[in-house]
């Protein structure tokens, strides 16, 4: 698999001005991005369930450049919400696909490995991860060890893609499934959801780290959450900012969310930042039948209407 | 003896200038009573209102947040309110879920001739609000 991904990226390397691919990071655990600008690089190109990032990230910075990207299932939904909304333009890029068993959870393997340094990981055929800490080799299955977008996934083949690497998958998850958590917090009484966000909201920093690893957060040094004029949001640490803070996230990305979890990935306080906009996506589909990311021909929910919209009900007092 | 006003609430109203604006003008005009609890907040178009706007007043007080604007293929700006309907539509789902009673938001549509049917909203709304009483949403961070 990783020879003909190598492959493939050789191939593609002569029309682009860079691939942007996946490297062993800085411990056995971690992968990294990888800008690959010329050939000599492609040695250290890795392809395993370390390589957890969404690297369509990056893309609409490198709007004017030909840009070449490897991409999981999840990820391709970001590159066709992008060209929905023209942030990036198609023919400026080439997609490698690779169809994706799931990949790991850093955070979960670490809290099972109580955060031991560690030394080796290796892979085998059966879905297993082999980590090997100071305390000795541990063998888990990355189906465990998955973030939980992994249980429900819909699209482990990428939607668009020029090269695909590896033959296309189909999801043995049922699509009934994908909003179950959802649900069951919405059985819950007012008060019980109005303290759940409480606790959570609480642990928020407000290091924007989610705000940073969210790639359809386009605003980058224009964010209402920073600005000063216009002046959403004072720079104290009370739950009424922290609140506002995360509305603000939710809000500027409804019926956008590609639900890659890429917030709830960078979150170093482990808050559940995607529920909300997975809420809200429940509802687009709900009120618009409009799935972020998976048609190129449709236009997001929030930047069109109908005159008899006829999912909308008037209100009454 | 002096009639005990009861306790004021605070609810803060988005109206459209064209129509709702002129909608409670005309109430005032026609010396209709109304509860004296509702703020109101003019914005050029019902489209102008930001979700956002709806979220800080809740966040930052208010206990009880009203929107109108004018009636669907009224819009000064021809369009302004359908996306606005959209926006509302979906915030409105979202309130609940974060653990605030979604009654406590109501979006509607009056145009500046309906002075009754203005007083009717504010009354109507104002007194849900009495029923549900002031909003609680914790103020500071725990130490």
């Amino acid at each position: 698999m990783i020879d003909k991904l190598k492959e493939t990226v050789a191939k593609v390397l002569n029309d682009v001005d860079l691939v942007i691919g996946y490297e062993n990071g800085f411990d056995a655990i971690h992968a990294t991005p990888y800008f690959i600008t010329s050939a000599d690089q492609i040695d250290k190109l890795i392809w395993n369930p370390l390589c957890v990032h969404n690297l369509t990230t990056y893309l609409p910075t490198l709007k004017m450049k030909k840009v070449g990207i490897i991409v999981k299932g999840c990820d391709s939904r970001t590159i066709v919400q992008f060209i929905q909304e023209g942030l990036i333009l198609r023919d400026n890029l080439v997609i490698i696909g690779l169809p994706c068993t799931g990949v790991i959870s850093v955070n979960k393997i670490l809290t099972e490995t109580n955060r031991e340094h560690i030394e080796e990981v290796s892979f085998d055929d059966k879905g297993n991860i082999n980590v090997k800490t100071g305390k000795g080799p541990k063998t888990l299955a990355v189906a465990d060890f998955s973030p939980d977008k992994c249980g429900t996934c819909q699209y482990p083949t990428p939607l668009v893609y020029d090269h695909l690497v590896g033959d296309p998958i189909k999801s043995d998850k049922a699509p009934e499934n994908v909003y179950a958590d959802i649900k069951e917090f919405e059985s819950k009484t007012l008060e019980e959801r109005m303290k759940y966000w409480e606790q959570e909201f609480d642990h928020c920093i407000r290091c924007y780290a989610c705000r940073n690893a969210c790639p359809m957060c386009i605003c980058s040094d224009n964010c209402i959450a920073e600005s000063r004029d216009p002046h959403w949001m004072t720079q104290k640490m009370t739950f009424t900012e922290k609140f506002m803070f995360h509305m603000i996230h939710a809000l500027h990305l409804a019926g956008r969310c590609v639900e890659c979890g890429e917030c709830e990935r960078a979150c170093p306080m482990g808050i559940p930042v995607n529920k909300l906009k997975r809420k809200i996506n429940q509802d687009m589909k709900e009120l618009y039948g409009y799935e972020p990311g998976v048609n190129l021909d449709e236009k997001p929910p929030m930047f069109m209407f109908n005159v008899d919209e006829l999912k909308i009900k008037e209100h009454k007092i | 003896m002096p009639e005990v006003a009861p306790k004021e609430l605070r609810v803060v109203g988005f109206l459209c200038n064209w129509c709702s604006y002129g909608g409670a003008d005309t109430a005032g005009v026609s010396r209709f009573k109304q509860p004296t609890d509702l703020r109101i907040i003019r914005v050029p178009c019902s489209g102008r209102v930001d979700p956002l706007f709806v979220v800080k007043a809740l966040l930052n007080g208010a206990d009880g947040v009203l929107v109108s604007g004018c009636h669907p293929r009224d819009c000064h700006y021809s369009d302004g309110n359908f996306y606005a309907r959209r926006r509302l539509e979906m915030l409105k789902r979202l309130l609940p879920f974060l653990g605030i009673d979604e009654r406590r938001f109501y979006y509607t549509w009056v145009s500046a001739s309906e002075g009754a049917r203005w007083q009717q909203t504010v009354t109507e709304f104002t007194s849900r609000i009495h029923e549900l009483g002031p909003l609680h949403i914790k103020k500071e961070a725990a130490p």
